[in-house]
């Protein structure tokens, strides 16, 4: 067979194609379960190592589902709304940064009727804090960004309210000030900024108590149904209650993973 | 000279726009420098005094940035090595406990309207 100028052409054409489809694919995806680089993967922004307070490799939550009952539930929603000025709109413009949630909609596709306590037996949602957060990604401002310790942090000075980041989010956990929030808080807390008409807001791990060496005050409050700590630790007490309980963390098949496990 | 009358018209037109706010203040009271209340429990802020009237909204824009995207909460003073915590409600208005007797002293004055108190909670007044 002779080979024709037109079909070196050819083959070299489509060789370059083929060589370039992995360094493609590499960059828009993650590689590895740890590496988080890539077009389809949120940058991360901020070296939060600094000064005094409690650092991480990153920052997780664990939620035992046994032990909260709803008058716990209620104690962390009021520790967690009233230190962070968190407004109660009688309407659904309400704001929520933590919520008591009914188990069938926390976790819908592995839900029976015959699950202890039932199917309406309530737990604990708030921001999950993924390690690939798809609300950062979509954000165009990077009004929401994540701390090096996996804190998905929001920055109100830059939000310009354009919701893309609520309609990313595959939990519900932002909202949207659709009005002035003052007039709806009671007493607003001096130490801790209330929001303005037209921003998004939501659970910030407690970031700001972090810095002042203390631990979120929902885990707090919470009578040891919650628990905060460093996943990178492996000494550290969520790594061994990790290794010990079955835990589940909510949609893994979006490949957000996650920081807020539910203890089983 | 064409169209005498309507040039002269014109300039006298423009003459007394353009010198309006000369004529239009004579007689009333003369520029006061605003007077904010100073804070009576510390004598020493952050910086010199001169450095913080001209500079303070850019210490504070870069106190914002570096708290809440670094999480660089130490601020080293360059007046006095003395060191603050970057927070406008927990160091700023610990002394100047009244936003009405000391922000809004000037920025009334000079017709500025920072968004700072938007979210921010200022100090209960002191009635």
């Amino acid at each position: 067979m002779k080979n024709t100028r037109r079909k070196f052409l050819k083959v070299a054409g489509l060789a370059v194609l083929g060589w370039s489809m992995r360094p493609a694919s590499r960059l828009m995806a993650a590689h590895g379960a740890q590496s988080a680089e890539g077009l389809f993967m949120a940058s991360k922004h901020g070296a939060p190592k600094h000064g005094e307070g409690l650092h991480a490799g990153r920052w997780i939550m664990l939620i035992d589902t046994n032990k909260l009952t709803p008058a716990i539930e209620q104690k962390c929603i009021n520790a967690c709304h009233t230190n962070h000025n968190v407004p109660d709109i009688e309407t659904k413009q309400n704001i929520k940064w933590i919520w008591a949630e009914p188990l069938h909609n926390v976790f819908p596709e592995q839900m029976h009727e015959n699950i202890p306590g039932g199917t309406e037996r309530t737990t604990l949602v708030l921001c999950n804090h993924c390690t690939n957060p798809p609300c950062v990604r979509v954000c165009p401002t990077k009004a929401t960004f994540q701390r090096e310790d996996g804190i998905v942090m929001m920055d109100f000075h830059r939000c310009i309210g354009c919701r893309y980041c609520m309609a990313a989010c595959p939990y519900g956990s932002r909202s949207f000030n659709f009005m002035d929030p003052r007039p709806h808080i009671k007493d607003a807390i001096p130490e801790f900024p209330t929001r303005t008409k037209g921003v998004v807001e939501k659970c910030e791990f407690c970031s700001e108590r972090l810095a002042e060496g203390k631990l979120p005050y929902c885990v707090e409050v919470s009578e040891g149904a919650m628990m905060f700590g460093d996943l990178e630790d492996p000494e550290s007490e969520v790594r061994k209650v990790l290794a010990s309980r079955y835990s589940i963390r909510r949609k893994p098949e979006l490949g957000t993973e996650p920081g807020v496990y539910y203890l089983i | 000279m064409y169209d005498k009358g309507a040039v002269i018209a014109g300039l006298a037109v423009f003459v007394v726009f353009f010198s309006f706010p000369f004529w239009y203040n004579t007689g009333s009271a003369a520029y006061k420098q605003p007077q904010p209340e100073l804070p009576k429990n510390s004598k020493q802020c952050v910086e010199s005094k001169e450095w913080m009237r001209a500079e303070h909204m850019q210490l504070l824009n870069t106190w914002r940035d570096d708290v809440v995207r670094e999480g660089m909460h130490e601020y080293t003073s360059t007046a006095n090595g003395q060191v603050f915590n970057k927070s406008l409600v927990k160091t700023c208005m610990k002394c100047h406990d009244s936003k009405e007797k000391f922000c809004d002293k000037c920025h009334t004055t000079m017709d500025v309207n920072p968004y700072c108190w938007d979210c921010h909670v200022a100090p209960k007044e002191a009635k």
